[in-house]
C-alpha cells in the first residue's frame, strides 16, 4: 500500500506544533497501524531525522498506553480496539491518513502524539480503591456476590485508562472513566462501604484536574476501545444524587 | 569458590514458612518510618510489595518505566491464577498444587519455596476478593473455577480473559492509596539504569527521567527489584515492548548472581508469525485449551492443500485430522503443560503437516465445544479473546479454526534469590518474574500472577523486614556519596557513547538479528553445535553494535531510541548468557530441550544425577567467562520422576 501521513510534530508543551507530511510505500495489508509508524521511524532514522515519538507498549490492546487521533477519531477507525489493534487492512491504497495526540486540557502534549496523562492516576488517588489493607481478608467465598452484579462490575472494570474518551468528548470530560471505577466498586458488596465518599471525592478531584462536565453527548462511549457503557455515568449520577440525599 | 546460602529453615516441608516467620526479625512500627526501599517495576509483584510495605508503615519509592503503573506488563496476563481452595470440591490441596507446579516445572525449583507459593496461594485470592476483583462467580454467588494445563483439577479463579490486567488494577489501586497517604512516592516514566552499592550493600538506584532524559539518584535501605522477565532478548515475544532486563542485568553486573538464565517458556497457543515488519506476539490464553482442541491433517497432502488456499479446515472430515495431543497424552490431552505442547506442535510443523500459508502453524478448534455448549456460552467464556484474535487476523474463530503457534512468553530463569528472595548482593531483592525462583525449567499457566502476588503481598514484606531490622541505626543518606558519582557517571558514559556511535543501523534492526539467533539456537529445541555458533554469532553481532549504531536525537530529550539502545546492549550480553547456561545444562527438562537427551518417544530426557541443581552465573569481568556455582536441589518430599502426562 501507498500512503500519505499527515502526522503532529510538537517538541515540547511550551512549543507550537505542526502537521508534518510523510509518504511511505510498500505497507503490508496485514501490518498493525502502529508497525506502519515503526517502518515510518526506521526510514527516518536513515535519512537522519528525528523519529515521530508515540506512546505504546503492550500492542496487545490491554495496557492502555496507546493512544492518537487517527483521521479524526481516538485509536482510528476501527470499533473497540486500540490504536495497536488496528490494521492497515481498514484503510485503502492511496489513503491520506491524519495523527494527532489526544487534544484536552488536562493532557499536555509531551512530544509529537504522547501526552501526559496522569491526571487519571490523581483521579484514582483520591478514593478509586477499597481501603483494606494486605492481610485481613475474609475466606473469599464468605460474602457471595450476586453474578449479574458481578458481571456488570468486571464490564466496568475492564477500562484501560487510555484517555479515549477524555479526547472523543468535545468537553473533555473523564466521567466515562470516572465512573467506570465508581461502577465497579460501587456494584460490589465489599465496595459499597465507602460508596458514597468515593464519589463524591472522585467527581471533586476530576473537576478540580481540569477535566469537563458530562453533557450527554455519548462520543465517549462511541470510541471506548472497551466497550464501556454510558450507563455507568447513570449509575454515577445515581450513586452522586442518592449520596447527597441520604 | 563462591558459596550460595539458600536459607532454607529448618523443619519439615509444611511447618518451615510458619516457622520462619515465628522467629524472624521484625521491625517496630516506630522504626518502619524510618526505612526507605526502592522498588523498581510495579507490576503484580512491585505494585503488590509496594503497597503491602507501605501500609506497615515503610516509606517506599516506587519506580516504572511507563507512564503509569497500572501500564505494567501483568496486565496482558489473560486467563487466571491459581489457588489451592479446593472450592470445586475436586480433590485439591496445599499439597498437590506444590505437587503439580515442582512437577510441572520438571523437578528443577526448590520444594520449601514452592510449597510456600502453594500455602499463600489461598491468601491471595481472599486478600484480592476484598480488594474488589471482579472474578467470574456461579448464580450462587460463589467463586467460579476453570482447568488450566499440567493440572488434573480446577483451581484456576480468573475475570473473564483479563485476570491480569484486575488483578494488577487492584494491587496498583492499593498502591494509589498509599500514594495519597504519603507512604509511597511514585516516580512513573523514571527508568532505573544502574544499581549504586556501598560497602557492599544495596543503598540506591541510578535512573532517567525518560521525559527530560535526566539522570537522577534515590538511596534507600533496600533495593526490590521487581522488573519482570527477559522475553525480549528474542525480538519477537507476547511481552511489552518496553519489557527489558537493564535493572536485573546491571545488578548482575555489580554481583547478583544470575539464576537459570537459559530457562525460557515458549507458549503453545500464540498467533502465528506472519510477516518481518512484525513487532510482537499475542498470546492467545491457555484457558482456550478447556474447550479448544488442537489438531493439523492427517495427511501431508491435506496440509499442503491447506497452505496453498486449495481447501478449508472445514472440508476435512474427522478421520482426516490428528488430534496429536489427545493421541499423545490421552490423560491430560489438549491440557499437557506448555512445554510438551509447544513441542508437539513444533514436531508435527517440522515433520510437514503444519498449516497457514507459512506452515508454522496448527489449529485450535472451538467446532466441538461450540457444538455442545452453544456460541453464547463460548462467547461468555471467551469473547474477549476472539475478538482479539478477529482484529489480528481477520479471520472470525466462531466459524473456522484458530491458527496458533509456539512463542517466546515468561522467563523462568532470573536473579538468584534465597528462600527471603534476596539476591546475593545484600539488601537487594528480586520478585515476580524477576526472581528465577519458583518455576524450575517450566511455569504452570496461571502460576506467574500467583507467583507474582505471593511474592508481593505475603512473602517479601515479611522477610525483607528480616534484613531491615538490622538497618535501624542506618539514618536516611544522602546521595552525594562517592559511590552514586562513580555509579552516575559509568551510566552517563554508556548513553554518551550509544549516542556518539553514528553508524548506519538502526536499533530494531540488531535486535531482530539478536532475535533471530535465538529464537533458532537458544529457542524451543537446542543442541551442542547451535549453542556454540550462538555465541560466537551473538558475540560478532555485539561488536558490531557498538561500531555500526544509529541513535538519533538526544541525551536531554525524550529518545525512545537511546531508551531502545541500552536495553538491547544489555539483551546482547545476557543472549551470551543463556545460551551458555543452555550449553551447560546436558539434559532435557522443561522449556529447555536439548535434541541429544531425548527419550525413544521425543519427550525431554532429564538426568537428575549430574543436573540437579540451579545453575547460578557470577559476572567476573567483561573479558572473562563468568563462574558457575551449583546449588544443588535436594527433594525430600518428592520422588523425582520422569514426568509423565499420558
Amino acid at each position: 500500500m501507498k500512503l500519505i501521513l499527515k502526522i503532529w510534530r510538537q517538541n515540547s508543551a511550551s512549543e507550537r506544533g505542526r502537521f508534518v507530511d510523510y509518504s511511505l510505500s510498500d505497507i503490508s495489508p496485514e501490518s498493525s497501524f502502529l508497525e506502519m509508524l515503526d517502518i515510518l521511524n526506521e526510514k527516518l532514522i536513515m535519512e537522519g531525522e528525528e523519529p515521530v515519538v508515540f506512546d505504546h507498549d503492550c500492542r496487545e490492546g490491554i495496557c492502555g498506553t496507546c493512544g492518537m487521533y487517527i483521521n479524526g477519531r481516538p485509536h482510528g477507525p476501527d470499533e473497540l480496539i486500540t490504536a495497536c489493534q488496528l490494521h492497515m487492512r481498514k484503510f485503502s491504497d492511496g489513503d491520506t491518513i491524519v495523527i494527532e495526540p489526544w487534544r484536552a486540557r488536562a493532557f499536555p502534549v509531551i512530544k509529537d502524539l504522547t501526552v501526559d496523562r496522569s491526571a487519571l492516576d490523581r483521579i484514582i488517588e483520591d478514593g478509586g480503591y477499597i481501603s483494606v489493607n494486605t492481610g485481613n481478608a475474609p475466606d473469599a467465598n464468605s460474602i457471595p456476590v450476586n453474578k449479574e452484579h458481578a458481571d456488570l462490575a468486571m464490564d466496568a472494570a475492564v477500562c484501560i485508562g487510555c484517555g479515549a474518551c477524555v479526547a472523543a468528548c468535545k468537553n473533555a470530560s473523564a466521567m466515562l472513566f470516572v465512573s467506570a471505577k465508581v461502577s465497579h466498586l460501587a456494584l460490589l458488596p465489599q465496595g459499597r462501604i465507602e460508596a458514597r465518599e468515593r464519589v463524591h471525592k472522585l467527581v471533586a478531584r476530576m473537576d478540580a484536574l481540569g477535566f469537563g462536565n458530562c453533557t450527554n453527548t455519548g462520543a465517549c462511549e462511541a470510541e471506548c476501545p472497551k466497550g464501556i457503557k454510558l450507563t455507568n455515568i447513570a449509575r454515577l449520577n445515581r450513586e452522586y444524587y442518592r449520596s447527597r440525599i441520604f | 569458590m563462591t558459596k550460595l546460602e539458600s536459607k532454607i529453615p529448618d523443619g519439615p516441608l509444611e511447618k518451615k514458612w510458619s516457622n520462619y516467620k515465628a522467629t524472624q526479625k521484625l521491625v517496630n512500627p516506630a522504626n518502619k518510618r524510618k526505612l526507605d526501599v526502592i522498588m523498581v517495576g510495579t507490576g503484580l509483584a512491585g505494585a503488590a510489595a509496594a503497597a503491602s510495605l507501605a501500609e506497615m508503615g515503610f516509606k517506599v519509592k516506587s519506580f516504572c518505566y511507563q507512564d503509569s503503573p497500572r501500564r505494567a506488563h501483568s496486565i496482558a496476563a489473560q486467563g487466571g491464577i491459581n489457588a489451592a481452595k479446593n472450592y470445586p470440591n475436586d480433590g485439591d490441596s496445599i499439597y498437590r498444587l506444590f505437587f503439580d507446579t515442582i512437577k510441572g516445572g520438571d523437578y528443577r525449583s526448590r520444594e520449601a519455596n514452592v510449597y510456600r507459593l502453594a500455602e499463600v496461594s489461598n491468601n491471595i485470592i481472599d486478600h484480592c476478593v476484598a480488594q474488589g476483583i471482579p472474578f467470574a462467580r456461579e448464580y450462587g454467588g460463589t467463586l467460579a473455577n476453570r482447568s488450566f494445563g499440567g493440572a488434573l483439577v480446577s483451581r484456576t479463579f480468573y475475570a473473564k480473559g483479563q485476570t491480569g490486567q484486575q488483578l494488577l488494577l487492584g494491587a496498583c489501586q492499593a498502591q494509589s492509596r498509599q500514594i495519597k497517604q504519603g507512604n509511597i512516592e511514585m516516580y512513573p516514566r523514571m527508568e532505573m539504569l544502574n544499581l549504586v552499592m556501598i560497602d557492599g550493600r544495596a543503598r540506591g538506584i541510578i535512573a532517567r527521567d525518560v521525559i527530560t532524559g535526566k539522570i537522577e539518584r534515590y538511596s534507600a535501605h533496600a533495593v526490590v527489584l521487581a522488573t519482570g522477565g527477559y522475553g525480549n532478548v528474542y525480538f519477537l515475544s507476547t511481552m511489552a515492548m518496553g519489557a527489558n532486563v537493564t535493572a536485573a542485568w546491571q545488578s548482575y553486573k555489580k554481583g547478583a548472581a544470575f539464576g537459570n538464565p537459559g530457562f525460557v517458556q515458549i507458549h503453545p497457543t500464540c498467533i502465528p508469525v506472519h510477516g518481518d515488519y512484525q513487532s510482537k506476539l499475542t498470546l492467545m490464553s491457555e484457558s482456550l485449551r478447556n474447550d479448544g482442541r488442537i489438531w493439523v491433517p492427517k495427511n501431508k497432502e491435506d496440509a499442503e492443500k491447506i497452505r496453498k488456499g486449495e481447501i478449508r479446515p472445514g472440508d476435512l472430515s474427522e478421520e482426516e485430522r490428528d488430534y496429536y495431543l489427545e493421541r499423545r497424552y490421552p490423560a491430560f490431552g489438549n491440557l499437557v503443560p506448555r512445554d510438551v505442547a509447544s513441542r508437539a506442535a513444533k514436531e508435527r510443523c517440522d515433520a510437514g503437516y503444519g498449516v497457514g500459508n507459512t506452515g508454522l502453524a496448527v489449529y485450535l478448534d472451538f467446532e466441538d465445544s461450540i457444538k455442545r455448549l452453544g456460541k453464547d456460552a463460548i462467547e461468555a467464556k471467551y469473547g474477549n479473546l476472539f475478538q482479539m484474535y478477529e482484529k489480528i487476523t481477520d479471520d472470525n474463530p466462531y466459524e473456522t479454526p484458530m491458527m496458533i503457534y509456539p512463542a517466546i512468553h515468561y522467563a523462568m530463569g532470573g536473579l538468584w534469590v534465597d528462600y527471603e528472595l534476596q539476591t546475593t548482593i545484600p539488601g537487594l531483592f528480586a520478585a515476580g518474574e524477576a526472581n528465577f525462583s519458583d518455576h524450575g525449567a517450566n511455569r504452570l499457566g496461571a502460576s506467574a500472577l500467583m507467583q507474582g502476588l505471593a511474592d508481593g503481598y505475603f512473602v517479601l514484606p515479611y522477610t525483607i523486614q528480616n534484613y531491615l531490622a538490622d538497618e535501624i541505626n542506618t539514618p536516611r543518606f544522602a546521595t552525594d556519596a562517592e559511590e552514586f558519582d562513580a555509579a552516575e557517571k559509568e551510566t552517563s558514559e554508556k548513553l554518551h557513547q550509544l549516542l556518539n556511535i553514528n553508524g548506519s543501523k538502526t536499533v530494531d534492526s540488531f535486535h531482530k538479528q539478536l532475535g533471530r539467533i535465538m529464537w533458532e539456537h537458544v529457542g524451543m529445541a537446542r543442541n551442542q553445535d547451535g549453542l556454540k555458533k550462538a555465541i560466537e554469532l551473538i558475540r560478532v553481532l555485539r561488536e558490531e553494535f557498538y561500531k555500526d549504531l544509529r541513535v538519533p536525537g538526544n541525551l536531554n530529550d525524550l529518545n525512545p531510541e537511546l531508551q531502545k539502545a541500552f536495553r538491547l546492549a544489555d539483551f546482547l550480553e545476557l543472549g551470551e548468557l543463556m545460551a551458555m547456561d543452555a550449553l551447560n545444562r546436558e539434559e532435557s527438562c522443561g522449556g529447555h530441550f536439548r535434541e541429544e537427551y531425548q527419550t525413544n518417544e521425543g519427550e525431554a530426557l532429564r538426568n537428575d544425577i549430574d543436573f540437579a541443581y540451579v545453575s547460578t552465573w557470577f559476572y567476573k569481568g567483561d573479558e572473562k567467562a563468568p563462574e558457575m556455582v551449583k546449588e544443588i536441589l535436594n527433594f525430600e518430599a518428592i520422588e523425582l520422576k520422569q514426568r509423565n502426562y499420558k
